[in-house]
């Protein structure tokens, strides 16, 4: 069974045997292969109960909750990677997972739809809210709260003292090399806190 | 009712243990009788038994029905445990088994002291989940089972399963602890603890010799039973059940002003603690609730759990109820991370039930669902 080409992307960057924590798992099928494929050990977190079922026959371990309710669950145990795929853009507090993600894992990786693409550009020229593959909401029932872009997205890591280690870049399941700012659908990073860089809870930063 | 998939008619079965038992309090039993039934058959490997640990008021008597009875002898989990059903009998070979110390027919406080010759009555052992444990090993020792699929329990029979993680890490590869808890607060403590001083103040009671006397502290018992019940319940499942509705319809909802049976909900206890009354033994009631007060396996580890769970080897599946304050979700999520800090294979599901507590015996689909999926797993993993 083959991966989505994102998740194939994903499950290249991860070392063999590492242990992987994926919020938003899904159905598991990129816990899955990677137990298979790389002899990984991790856990999915799903908080939608058939997603949850469904990672569950697939044979991976999933956790129920809400990864907006924090991953103290998980702070206690080493991870060397923790993944957010396709999932960001629907979180409320985007700033407190990505930070939590780098503190919890000694790499995060998240995908992400670039709202950049030239076509939901062209599409905001005619008038009209962006509808593509990756973001097939209408603008009244859409579940995304914090659209990014590319550049975006890269800069706000950068302030969070988050270092980008890689990146790669889709258009609708293909690799883009040239132009992914306009060109990319999907982009993946790879990224890790910033040596020297003491997690945010042992620097107030998370104090109210 | 029965339903068609229903493992049907069965019947207890009997073993006596003559080696004696050393207690976890220091005391010893000399020789014991459990009471258990099976269900589905076992497999020439001996790799699909399943043992079912129960809670505090049931019995070995998990599925299907006895010869002659009627439908309100139906086992406790009849809809858990079946051909087809979430835990299959057409594929595992499932067990029940009455605990020491409880009173449907396994060794306990009305069975005969063989040091005395006389009822144990109070002077019956406090026997610990552990204790429990020891004895179903054994059990499973003369069936021929060296290793179980799996070991699964809800609340006080969720202790059980996980103390067997513990206690016997290579002799399960799946652990199934649901609505359970890895230590009682001191608000569930504080229940049993009403619920024991009712037994022990009822003059019926007699130090735990009333069957000297040839009574039964049976409103001490109903007392014990009343809130021991409450704390089953949620606050919603009561309100939609019972609301505020009165009992007597004739009156037109008039108050008779009187400390009778007044509502519905008042009612609907006296019935329920009455029938219990009638059939549980006021001294297994104590022993019970005092097994759940002992129950903390942390404490050994100066109130670390995740280092009592660190010799676990099992895969475990924790499931816990939105709505039960007795064993909440926070709980459950206890035993979940510290699983986790241990690298352990765990899933957890937190199903979204109104009934409380008590929704772990009942038919929610979510929560059949992923019993059925994890068991499902687990018999492609049979060999």
């Amino acid at each position: 069974m083959s991966l989505r080409p994102d998740l194939q992307i994903i499950a290249d960057w991860i070392a063999p045997g590492a242990r992987v924590l994926d919020l938003g798992c899904g159905d598991g099928a990129l816990l899955s292969y990677l137990q298979r494929e790389k002899q990984c050990q991790g856990y999915g977190v799903e908080i939608d109960p058939d997603a949850l079922l469904a990672a569950m026959r697939a044979g991976v371990n999933v956790i129920q909750q809400d990864i907006e309710g924090g991953l103290e669950m998980f702070r206690g145990a080493h991870f060397d990677v923790v993944i957010l795929s396709m999932a960001i853009q629907a979180t409320h507090q985007t700033e407190r997972v990505l930070r939590e993600m780098s503190e919890v894992g000694v790499q995060g990786v998240v995908s992400l739809p670039n709202f950049g693409h030239w076509y939901h550009v062209w599409s905001l020229l005619r008038g009209h809210m962006p509808l593509s593959k990756e973001l097939p909401y209408q603008w009244f029932d859409t579940p995304n709260l914090h659209m990014t872009t590319v550049a975006d997205f890269e800069a706000f890591l950068a302030s969070l003292d988050i270092s980008i280690v890689g990146r790669a870049f889709l258009a609708d399941g293909t690799v883009v090399r040239a132009l992914p700012r306009q060109r990319a659908t999907q982009a993946i990073y790879r990224f890790r806190r910033q040596s020297g860089s003491l997690p945010a809870n042992l620097t107030g930063r998370n104090s109210p | 009712m029965v339903s068609i998939q229903s493992v049907g008619q069965v019947s207890p079965q009997q073993l006596h243990f003559e080696s004696p038992l050393s207690l976890q309090s220091g005391a010893t039993i000399r020789d014991y009788d459990l009471v258990y039934e099976t269900y589905g058959r076992l497999n020439p490997q001996h790799s699909n038994a399943v043992l079912i640990c129960h809670a505090l008021n049931a019995s070995h008597h998990v599925a299907g029905r006895y010869s002659g009875s009627g439908d309100d002898e139906i086992g406790w989990w009849d809809n858990m445990v079946g051909p087809g059903k979430p835990i299959d009998t057409d594929r595992f070979f499932v067990i029940g088994v009455n605990n020491l110390g409880s009173c449907f027919g396994s060794t306990g406080p009305m069975s005969i002291n063989p040091d005395t010759g006389r009822i144990y009555g109070p002077q019956f052992p406090v026997v610990t989940v552990e204790d429990w444990v020891n004895t179903q090993a054994r059990l499973a020792d003369r069936l021929g089972i060296e290793r179980f699929a799996a070991v699964m329990g809800g609340s006080l029979g969720g202790m059980q399963a996980l103390a067997w993680s513990y206690l016997y890490p290579q002799r399960l590869a799946n652990c199934v602890a649901i609505a359970s808890t890895p230590k009682l607060s001191a608000q569930n403590i504080a229940f049993n603890e009403v619920a024991r001083r009712a037994i022990l103040n009822d003059p019926e009671f007699y130090d735990g010799r009333f069957y000297d006397h040839g009574v039964v502290p049976k409103r001490g018992l109903q007392v014990a039973r009343m809130i021991g019940h409450i704390t089953y319940l949620s606050d919603d499942e009561m309100a939609e059940r019972f609301g505020r509705s009165l009992r007597d319809r004739d009156l037109g909802g008039d108050f008779r002003f009187t400390f009778d049976t007044e509502f519905e909900i008042e009612s609907y206890l006296r019935y329920q603690s009455e029938k219990f009354s009638d059939y549980f033994d006021a001294n297994t009631y104590l022993l019970i609730t005092r097994a759940l007060d002992y129950f903390d396996p942390a404490r050994a580890f100066g109130g670390d759990l995740s280092a009592a769970l660190a010799g676990t080897r099992a895969n475990f599946l924790i499931a816990s109820f939105t709505t039960d304050w007795r064993f909440s979700p926070e709980r459950s999520r206890e035993i979940v991370q510290a699983l986790i800090n241990n690298k352990r294979n765990v899933s957890y599901v937190e199903i979204d039930a109104p009934h409380g507590h008590d929704a772990f015996l009942l038919d929610n689909a979510d929560y059949h669902a992923t019993v059925r999926a994890y068991f499902e797993r687990m018999a492609g993993d049979l060999q």
